[in-house]
């Protein structure tokens, strides 16, 4: 497949390995602790475990798996007010597919739509302005979720909807930036992570400048990486030469798709729909000042938040689930005390376990093999 | 109800409605008509015709063939109807024969009983029912009995169909998933998740342009062939819903052993690879409806391709991996890429992805 064989040539992955080795076996003679490099998206995640990436590496080398899989970092009380939105009367309630089964307090949207709420999934935000233009009776809620990779997309549906005055459509907007996110991690105290493989998709959108904070301020090393196994690969290897050289810098592996100055057009359509909130609650994480964002006054009739209301009301992540230790890699998903035990793919306590981006749900199913052992014995003793 | 029972006066109705209503469910003259007309003289055999509550068939007959019974049912619900390959009486027809030819059996007997929706036009149902005999005809099994139900408006969509089948066991061969053994061979008779990619493209949710038809196929033929070369394979199944992958888990958890298949080995067509990349699916957990997982000793892998290979409907059959002591329970695909992975069980339904 063109495009796609390219980025998956073994040959090409050796050669790569063989310098990833070379240059790991360097960095670690003046050091003690593994290096720790962050994917910061759910989707270099799920490259890593489906191409069985991190059994390829040496023992002194982590992959460490970021916050960036919008599904795994939604609070339990937003998807408790996405199931009071669904439960109102009259109401379609559209969503992606992964974010059917994130649990909420009282029960996932998959839960709610078998208790005869009506949920349909849909594959873009036009998809629920069409179900709304098809149903003018009928109040149609789009679950607005994701960084700024879907952000404009969401922006851009609004604004249709407004040109072509569907009054009965509206967004429940959940859409958060990952700049303040990224902050947040290298602000926490426990952290020590030696570098990062940047964000590829809500690059093309934001591009790369604004990640000189990461590299100057915080002396971290970045990559913007692709989510082929060779993106992945070439962009760990350009962040190891950084570390090796000593320079703290912000690349660009994803060229062929991320420019420096990110798409203009989605840009404009962000900046015209949304702005910031002052603050937003990830799970996990806890509250981060400004990651997340809302429609402005502007477009407050497309807003179900302001539409309808919803309770909003705060859901303490569970006690047990340690979350927020694997996202900031303190932890690895097999050391929570839940993973594989109280928490599964089928009965997910923390939504790590839920999208086949979440950290803990790769292990689980895809895990190193020398991890198969330990998942086996905790389904037996489940 | 049985159609036999309510066709009993032995008089030929036709059938004028041109969509159903719920009268065609009430056991009057409208359903009688509808039974004769649409199912009857459709299947047209001498079991139907005879239009008893059952239809009765010759022990002797059967017990030549073999010495057990095999039966099975499948219900079929699919959205839409029509799809590229094949629709919904295909399916039942080549579903449940599948079913059977997966212990080896040669299948003989069919029924068919339909839930239909009021409002449903007769011709979709004509259509449907030309596509079983068909598909009956295909794999020399008759469909002898049967029933119909007619549900409001809303209470079901359009069409269910559920079959049961009889086949039989030759002496001699006892196929389980339980049978594989360290140094087996794996073998699939084609490319892989055709079917899947045909329903999500016809169901038109996405703008997706690939040509792709169902792959639907009986494949008793298939596997009569293959037992003619070796008698003793030891697993066999159709990978329909959850794809291979879950037939490969079901395989390794039964037998306690792993299974490691290579992703450069796995037939894929380059359509289907492109549907998946796009919408975040992994094929190997695609539905297929014309495609088995095989396990055969070592020794007898060369001679079972060979021979799937001669028959049309195992033209693409290769090898996809081996069995192994452990880890036991697992399937470990080793990636094109050169990494390796775990194969689980799927959770619930495969769901798209994000971004």
């Amino acid at each position: 497949m063109r495009y796609v064989d390219e980025f998956r040539d073994p040959a090409k992955a050796q050669a790569l390995l063989g310098e990833i080795r070379g240059l790991t076996a360097t960095i670690s003679r003046t050091r003690t602790q593994p290096l720790q490099i962050m994917e910061v998206c759910g989707g270099h995640t799920h490259s890593i475990f489906r191409y069985g990436i991190q059994q390829m590496l040496p023992d002194e080398l982590e992959f460490v798996h970021g916050p960036g899989c919008p599904v795994c970092v939604l609070p339990m009380g937003r998807v408790d007010d996405c199931v009071a939105l669904a439960e109102r009367p009259n109401v379609i309630f559209t969503t992606f597919g992964d974010a059917m089964r994130v649990p909420g307090s009282r029960k996932s949207l998959l839960k709610a739509k078998a208790d005869g709420v009506d949920v349909r999934m849909v594959y873009s935000p036009l998809d629920a302005l069409a179900i709304a233009s098809r149903h003018p009776e009928r109040e149609v809620i789009f679950f607005a979720l994701g960084f700024e990779t879907t952000m404009p997309s969401t922006a851009l549906t609004v604004i249709e909807a407004r040109r072509q005055g569907i009054q009965n459509f509206s967004v429940f907007c959940n859409h958060i930036t990952i700049v303040p996110t990224i902050k947040a991690i290298l602000d926490s105290p426990d952290l020590r992570l030696d570098g990062f493989l940047g964000p590829g998709h809500v690059s093309m959108v934001i591009g790369t400048a604004i990640y000189e904070f990461v590299a100057r301020h915080y002396r971290k090393p970045i990559t913007i990486a692709g989510f082929e196994p060779l993106d992945v690969l070439h962009a760990l290897w350009m962040v190891l030469k950084q570390i090796a050289e000593g320079r703290c810098e912000v690349e660009n592996q994803y060229g062929r798709v991320v420019p420096a100055k990110g798409n203009p057009r989605a840009l404009a359509a962000i900046n015209e729909v949304y702005e910031l909130r002052e603050f937003f609650e990830w799970r996990g994480l806890g509250s981060i000042d400004h990651s997340g964002v809302r429609l402005r006054e502007d477009y407050a009739a497309f807003d179900a938040e302001r539409k309808f209301g919803v309770p909003n009301v705060r859901i303490a992540d569970p006690k047990a689930c340690q979350c927020g230790e694997v996202l900031k890699g303190v932890i690895k998903p097999q050391q929570c005390k839940v993973f594989g035990t109280a928490c599964t793919p089928e009965m997910p306590l923390g939504s790590l376990m839920v999208s086949t981006e979440g950290a803990c749900a790769a292990y689980y199913h895809y895990g190193r093999i020398d991890i198969s052992r330990a998942v086996i014995d905790a389904r037996v003793g489940e | 109800m049985n159609i036999s029972a309510l066709t009993g006066s032995r008089r030929a109705g036709k059938l004028n409605d041109t969509r159903i209503n719920m009268s065609h469910g009430s056991g009057g003259r409208a359903m009688r008509a509808l039974i004769q007309d649409v199912f009857v003289a459709a299947f047209d055999n001498p079991l139907l015709s005879a239009l008893e509550d059952q239809a009765q068939i010759s022990l002797a007959d059967l017990t030549r063939h073999g010495d057990r019974l095999a039966f099975t049912t499948d219900t079929y619900v699919v959205d839409p109807l029509f799809f590229p390959g094949g629709d919904i009486g295909t399916l039942a027809v080549a579903g449940t024969v599948n079913d059977l030819a997966m212990s080896g059996a040669r299948p003989f007997f069919l029924s068919c009983s339909v839930v239909l929706e009021e409002g449903l036009d007769v011709d979709v149902l004509r259509r449907v029912v030309a596509s079983m005999k068909r598909s009956a005809d295909q794999t020399r099994v008759a469909i002898v009995t049967g029933d119909t139900k007619v549900v409001e408006r809303g209470a079901a969509d359009k069409l269910f169909v559920n079959t049961a089948g009889i086949g039989v066991v030759p002496c001699g061969v006892a196929i389980s998933a339980g049978q594989a053994r360290p140094g087996d061979v794996v073998i699939v008779n084609g490319v892989l998740g055709d079917h899947g990619t045909a329903i999500l493209i016809a169901r038109n949710q996405l703008v997706l342009e690939a040509d792709v038809a169902s792959d639907c196929q009986p494949l008793d033929g298939l596997v009569a062939a293959m037992l003619a070369t070796c008698p003793a394979i030891h697993c066999l199944r159709d990978a329909t819903r959850g794809g291979v992958a879950t037939v490969l888990n079901e395989f390794a958890l039964a037998s306690n052993v792993g299974i490691r298949i290579r992703e450069d080995a796995l037939p894929l067509r380059e359509e289907v690879k492109g549907a998946c990349e796009i919408l975040g699916l992994d094929l190997l957990y695609l539905a297929n409806e014309g495609k088995l997982v095989a396990v055969v000793a070592a020794a007898d892998a060369d001679r079972v391709l060979a021979a799937m290979r001669a028959h049309p409907a195992g033209s693409g059959a290769v090898s996809i991996g081996e069995v192994t002591e452990c880890p036991v329970g697992t399937v470990v695909l080793h990636t094109a890429f050169g990494g390796e992975r775990i194969v689980d069980m799927l959770v619930g339904e495969q769901l798209p992805r994000i971004c």
